[in-house]
């Protein structure tokens, strides 16, 4: 592997021209026509505008990636997270052109991409998955509901990352919701099925970092918890999880290596978990085959770069550790910035920036493709920046972000700032562990 | 004379920073009026104007020609197949449907038309060579 083509754009694609960098490898980042000026561009080796702004136009099509990748004499594709991440078909075509996809195989990727096929597959490898199941009319759903009780929540098959989620709390709610379930599960993904799932009241979201190489060895890289949560969107993770009994921390990491190994996951990914606040018992929720947004704080606890071990797997290398060389160190906290305006209900606020800096904290770590001049342009997700914080302890990583948002000086936009400030002094948030829908309750 | 990315973003920061009144860039080969207030130009959406390749040419009166952009990344070929002869060449005389040349998107093949009637005044790319979306292919002096 020599030259690597990053099919991504904004903070994951700054963040992978540096992974190239210190991995020895040339990269050439594919641009839309808005983004051609962006800091990813200027930093890679080359960038090639690949299409006009709409991501339905450059950023999601794979066809076009490809052609670029091999027109610009790229071996390999980084696909980033969200756009063609977890794409079967950019997988499939760059196997056929001979380029290296930076991730697992397209199979995996298929396999987990459907949630009632992972949801088997977790099941007979033993893994605790929420009571429910496939349901093919309003009558089968309200036959499953009444075993399980309710509330249950009805599930897109083809959904995933907190989409075509819905929560029924009464028998007389589920034809209606059911159907409409159905139709827009169909409009969205393309994939009618829908399952009914235990709903888990006090739920924390916990998720396990895990890596495979082509010899089928498997690690876990730890936990991280991303609880505090807007409409189903995390906004700020950590690691490790806190306040877990270290019963239920090495269960749940077990149980995730046991699923990539049952599942030959090659490349880095991570299992997703809910777990039950009061009992600690946990049940698989889905697997994502891409690096995560989240991915740094598990670099800051584990002290890997994790970016350029997905590169270096993808070139066939070992994994090059054991599970015994994993080491975890202190606490990490991320942030995510985006830009929204809290005022109209967090809508985006496109712009450009005449003001971006971040001042230096002791500890904080800033992933970002935002400078002064730099425009956030309107088509695309608003995340500006990831502000991670590591410290020996939990109060100390807290402390780090938190000194970090308040020397943050950003105009010409308006941002979620003054929401991620109130989440980390919150004193809920300082005693521990909180609930998926804490942030809803105590500030939103 | 084209300026640099840092050139034009100093620009923008004078600009920016500037109270309400009129402003003059003047470079060599380049100059630009700004007014800033009670003038037409808002600074909150910046359309000064950056001087492109097209403004760059080296056929002398370059404001008369059309340039046909590339409406997609992909191959650019001039004929149909290899060996065959090319769609057009310079001086060949085109209508807005007449198709100037192929790009190639995964074995796709798709025609590009002039979208304007005139002259061929120069093919710009390399027969087989990679085009990005919105590079310019041909340029054409209007009918």
């Amino acid at each position: 592997m020599n030259r690597v083509f990053i099919a991504n754009r904004g903070e994951i694609a700054v963040r992978i021209v540096r992974a190239c960098r210190a991995a020895g490898l040339e990269c050439v980042v594919g641009v839309s026509d808005v983004d051609r000026d962006g800091m990813a561009a200027r930093l890679a080796d080359r960038s090639v505008c690949i299409g006009p702004a709409a991501a339905s136009a450059s950023y999601l099509r794979d066809d076009l990636v490809v052609q670029a990748a091999l027109g610009t004499g790229c071996d390999a594709v980084h696909p980033g997270y969200g756009f063609l991440a977890e794409s079967v078909a950019l997988a499939s075509r760059c196997a056929e052109h001979d380029l290296v996809f930076v991730g697992p195989p397209p199979s995996v990727i298929a396999l987990t991409g459907d949630k009632l096929a992972a949801r088997a597959q977790a099941e007979a490898a033993g893994l605790p998955v929420l009571p429910g199941r496939a349901v093919g009319s309003a009558e089968e759903a309200a036959a499953v509901a009444g075993g399980i009780g309710y509330p249950v929540l009805l599930k897109a098959a083809g959904g995933g990352g907190g989409r075509g989620i819905k929560r029924v709390g009464e028998p007389g709610a589920l034809p209606e919701l059911f159907a409409l379930a159905r139709a827009e599960a169909g409009a969205a993904f393309g994939d009618d099925r829908v399952y009914v799932e235990r709903f888990i009241p006090a739920a924390r979201h916990i998720e396990v970092q895990v890596a495979g190489d082509t010899s089928g060895a498997v690690v876990h890289l730890g936990e991280r918890d991303c609880s505090v949560q807007r409409r189903y969107q995390k906004i700020v993770e950590e690691a490790p999880a806190p306040g877990l009994s270290d019963a239920a921390r090495s269960a749940i990491r077990e149980a995730a290596v046991r699923l990539a190994g049952a599942l030959g996951y090659r490349n880095l990914g991570t299992v997703e978990f809910v777990m039950d606040m009061d009992t600690e018992e946990f049940f698989f929720l889905e697997v994502n085959c891409r690096i995560q947004v989240e991915h740094p704080v598990t670099e800051a606890v584990t002290g890997r770069d994790l970016v350029t071990l997905q590169l270096r797997i993808a070139d066939g290398d070992p994994l090059g550790f054991t599970q015994g060389d994993v080491l975890l160190s202190g606490h990490a906290v991320e942030c995510r910035l985006c830009a929204e305006d809290p005022a109209q209900d967090f809508r985006p606020s496109p712009g450009r920036l005449s003001t971006f800096s971040v001042g230096t904290v002791p500890g904080l770590r800033v992933d970002t493709h935002c400078e002064p001049g730099a425009t956030i342009p309107p088509y695309y997700d608003s995340l500006m920046a990831k502000l991670i914080g590591h410290g020996e302890d939990r109060t100390q990583a807290l402390d780090v972000v938190c000194e970090g948002l308040e020397k943050l000086e950003v105009s010409g936009v308006s941002t979620n700032r003054e929401l991620l400030l109130d989440v980390v002094t919150h004193p809920d948030l300082r005693a521990g562990m909180v609930a998926t829908d804490w942030l809803r309750s105590a500030l939103v | 004379m084209a300026l640099t990315h840092d050139e034009v973003r100093e620009i923008l920061d004078i600009i920016d920073s500037s109270a309400p009144g009129e402003i003059q860039v003047r470079t060599e080969g380049f100059s630009l009026h700004v007014v800033i207030g009670d003038g037409v130009r808002s600074t909150a959406a910046p359309e000064v104007p950056v001087p492109t390749v097209a403004d760059a040419g080296p056929t002398p009166p370059t404001d008369r020609l059309e340039t046909i952009e590339s409406p997609m990344l992909g191959t650019f070929y001039r004929a149909e197949s290899p060996g065959a002869d090319p769609f057009v060449d310079v001086g060949s005389v085109v209508e807005p449907d007449t198709v100037v040349c192929i790009i190639e998107v995964m074995k796709m093949m798709n025609s590009v038309t002039a979208g304007v009637a005139g002259r061929v005044a120069e093919v710009v790319p390399e027969n087989g060579q990679l085009v990005e979306f919105g590079e310019p292919l041909l340029r054409v002096e209007p009918a």
